[in-house]
């Protein structure tokens, strides 16, 4: 028997069936209604993906494999302020990596993951087109140019 | 008649050697038709079940086409019109044990204690290219997957190599959707959603991705060690019972030929390894086939009266896979299947009571061992409702592999033991309750008794050929004295799926159908003797379950006279309420539910 119990509001059941729906329920969509789902709740836990395997009739571990195969799908929420870091040729150049690297440091999670408090995710860009200003870092909607790794504590302050 | 078209064929050199195929073929097709062996490690190809993977991604079967740049795997790559193909050039080679040698960087060294040593494709493919040494392989990063066991299968990924063998099994053949590949790069693995534990997906336990895994990373829970330990308990009367398709397989692995039937050496080798009592399954599955068989005939007289509650039509249950299949799959059709438990858990119970009170053994000081080509009656026999206050009616269930591993341990010498007689009186069998090991067989088993018991006259034949075969769906209308009784029959989940589905939507027009999970029926079971692709193998197996059935005197069930004493000493009559109560059960809806927050 499956552990796994869903609890959703009925709600967001209505909203994943309309999606599936938007797309016929035909599996060779699924990574469409996946992103479609994404850009609903910000992300996919398990529970979603249940609820589309279900309606969709695709096996739930084919769902879950789809989630897993592309890095553009997640199954962790993002972060109140969400951290990117341009990893375009540019900011790649100028150092980005050691940027990431202490912002991985400091708030000891991974690419992908948020911190426990749910206060902060990170994840890494494709080139944001502000290359003037590389290395770039993007925090919720602000913009941070020129970024050195020695910055990154005073950024992560300003969130306090 | 239609014209047979006529193929279009081609002709290349491969080896120097020229050929001609149809077009389409591929190079790996092509060169086995001429005899020449292309290694191949994740394609495998059952011709007579239709099953194929071929994912491509191995690459230990390259070869050098003339003209390409690169080498080609030979079991996706079509042949072209004039081909010329070289399978074992020294460029070939040294591709092969690159790859070979790459694969094996990461794979634990655990040959000494691996289940699956003597028998794994990994390890023959790493002697046959003479691999003696893994460059690199002190910085590589091996992967440290836990271990998932459940109570059939255990899953050790480390040991995995992306085949996707089981994927497809699991996928495509059974539909069932427990496994999938998951993640990438070094990460991915195939595993249940979430990657939990097979225990919390819809796994039916069915074994046949365990069957066509080419290494350990799928196995059976090996039970051997408890069952030795029972039979050196001396306050204990072991006692243990063989179903039909393990007489057919077993001398596999003993290198004789698929398709030798080994009854009496299987009946002397589980003397000699000290069991006290050696019975049969067979007679439990005529016992199955009395309770199955009456069952049927009320639900068909109901259904010519014109009652709704009919229930028509009835489906089989004696394959646990089955079960839990449907239990996932069709909760809504529960009452559907017959009541009737497997030839195993009936057996467990008649042998923990009735023959428990023969030889005055307590309850407690009787362990029953099945032995049995399939890893789903491993978790059959752990389901709480086969036990008596905590004691299950078969304590241990150990597959036709496991045995062969034992018998080997206790350095039996198989090939040459004498032929003996399982004990009385459970070791009784008729024709009847052989056949169940094979895909129709059970319907064919119970059509012989209740067409006698209907009509009350004897069958002219007892051969219904029109009910055996290796088509996945199989149909057959049988004259059941002048109601012309509607048979289906499917192996292979995917293809039960299908009947299933007709079913539910009220459009079924049948009113019996047997399913069994695996391929071919239990002779295809997935703790059988491993068939390493060939499924010849299998075909040679069904031929002689139906030899043996040929050979006994008695082939109906009814006829068995441990039977008849059975009920009349002890059950009183078939479906009696004894009976419902020891060889009956009831099943459970076990889809994953969607809460729904309030
Ligand atoms: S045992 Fe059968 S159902 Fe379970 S994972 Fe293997 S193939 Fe799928
Ligand atoms: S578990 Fe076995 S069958 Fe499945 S992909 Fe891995 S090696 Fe292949
Ligand atoms: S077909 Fe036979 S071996 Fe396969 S799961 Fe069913 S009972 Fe077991
Ligand atoms: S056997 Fe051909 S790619 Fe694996």
């Amino acid at each position: 028997m499956s552990s796994i119990k869903i609890e959703l509001r009925q709600q967001d059941v209505d909203k994943i069936n309309e999606i599936c729906d938007s797309f016929n329920n035909d599996p060779v969509e699924l990574i469409n209604v996946l992103h479609k789902t994404q850009e609903h709740f910000g992300y996919l836990p398990a529970e979603v993906q249940e609820v589309i395997a279900d309606k969709m009739n695709i096996a739930t571990a084919r769902v879950y494999g789809v989630v897993t195969f592309y890095s553009f799908f997640t199954m962790t929420p993002k972060g109140k302020h969400p951290i990117s870091i341009c990893m375009g040729t540019a900011c790649y150049v100028r150092g980005a990596e050691k940027v990431l690297d202490e912002f991985k440091k400091e708030l000891a999670i991974q690419v992908g993951q948020t911190t426990g408090d749910g206060k902060f995710s990170l994840s890494s860009l494709r080139c944001v087109g502000a290359c003037g200003l590389a290395p770039v870092v993007l925090v919720g909607d602000k913009t941070y140019g020129r970024v050195a790794p020695d910055d990154v504590k005073a950024i992560l302050k300003e969130y306090e | 008649m239609r014209a047979r078209l006529k193929m279009e064929t081609i002709k290349l050199t491969i080896d120097n050697k020229q050929v001609e195929v149809e077009k389409g073929t591929t190079i790996l097709n092509a060169a086995r038709k001429m005899g020449i062996d292309i290694p191949t490690l994740c394609h495998m190809h059952l011709h007579d079940l239709n099953i194929e993977n071929k994912p491509g991604g191995c690459r230990i079967c390259v070869v050098e086409v003339h003209g390409r740049r690169n080498l080609s795997p030979a079991c996706i790559t079509k042949c072209d019109d004039g081909a010329v193909i070289r399978t074992h050039t020294p460029r070939v080679l040294n591709a092969r044990r690159t790859v070979m040698e790459f694969i094996l960087s990461d794979h634990p060294k655990d040959c000494l204690i691996c289940p699956k040593s003597g028998h794994c494709d990994l390890q023959d493919m790493a002697n046959r290219l003479g691999i003696r040494e893994i460059p690199g392989q002190e910085i590589a990063e091996m992967s440290t997957y836990r271990k998932d066991t459940s109570p059939s299968i255990i899953r050790e990924l480390d040991k995995c190599i992306m085949c996707r063998r089981c994927e497809m099994m699991c996928n495509e053949v059974q539909t069932v959707g427990a496994l999938s590949a998951v993640n990438r790069g070094f990460m991915a693995v195939v595993a249940p959603a979430f990657e939990q534990n097979l225990e919390y997906s819809p796994c039916t336990y069915c074994g046949q991705c365990v069957a066509v895994c080419p290494t350990g990373a799928l196995t059976e829970v090996d039970h051997t060690r408890e069952v030795l330990r029972a039979i050196v308990d001396p306050t204990k009367t072991v006692v243990v019972q063989t179903a039909p398709a393990v007489r057919a397989a077993l001398g596999e692995e003993f290198g004789m030929k698929p398709g030798t039937l080994v009854t009496g050496k299987l009946v002397a080798a589980l003397k000699e390894l000290g069991f006290d009592f050696v019975f049969d399954t067979d007679f439990a599955a005529d016992l199955t086939i009395m309770e199955e068989g009456t069952e049927l005939l009320t639900r068909v007289g109901k259904f010519l009266k014109g009652d709704k509650d009919a229930n028509i039509p009835i489906l089989t249950s004696c394959c646990p896979g089955w079960v839990n299949f449907f239990e996932h799959n069709f909760p809504d059709l529960k009452d559907v299947p017959s009541t009737a438990k497997s030839p195993q858990q009936m057996f467990g119970a008649i042998a923990k009571t009735y023959f428990a009170d023969k030889i005055n053994v307590r309850r407690q000081d009787m362990v029953v061992v099945s032995i049995m080509p399939c890893l789903a009656k491993k978790y059959e026999s752990q389901r709480p409702e086969f036990a008596v206050d905590g004691n299950p009616d078969v304590d241990f269930s150990i597959s036709t592999r496991e045995l062969a591993h034992f018998i080997r341990q206790a350095n039996i010498d198989f090939n040459n033991l004498p032929d003996m007689d399982f004990d009385r009186p459970l070791g009784e069998s008729s024709g009847a309750g052989v056949i169940f090991g094979n895909t129709g067989g059970v319907i064919e088993a119970a059509v012989r008794t209740a067409y006698e018991l209907h009509t009350g006259k004897k069958l002219s034949r007892l051969d219904f050929d029109e009910l055996r075969g290796m088509e996945g769906v199989r149909q057959a209308t049988i004259d059941f004295g002048g109601f012309p009784l509607n048979i289906g029959i499917a192996h292979g989940l995917g293809n039960a799926r299908k009947l299933l589905d007709e079913v539910r939507a009220g459009r079924s027009k049948f009113h019996a159908i047997e399913v069994m999970a695996c391929p071919g029926g239990c002779i295809g079971g997935g703790g059988q003797p491993l068939h390493h692709g060939d499924s010849s193998i299998l075909k040679a197996r069904a031929k002689a379950i139906y030899e043996e059935d040929k050979n006994k005197p008695i082939r109906v069930s009814h006829e068995n006279p441990y039977i008849i004493q059975l009920y009349k000493e002890f059950l009183g009559e078939p479906n009696s309420e004894k009976a419902h109560h020891l060889l009956h059960t009831h099943y459970f809806d076990r889809k994953a539910k969607i809460i729904i927050k309030q």
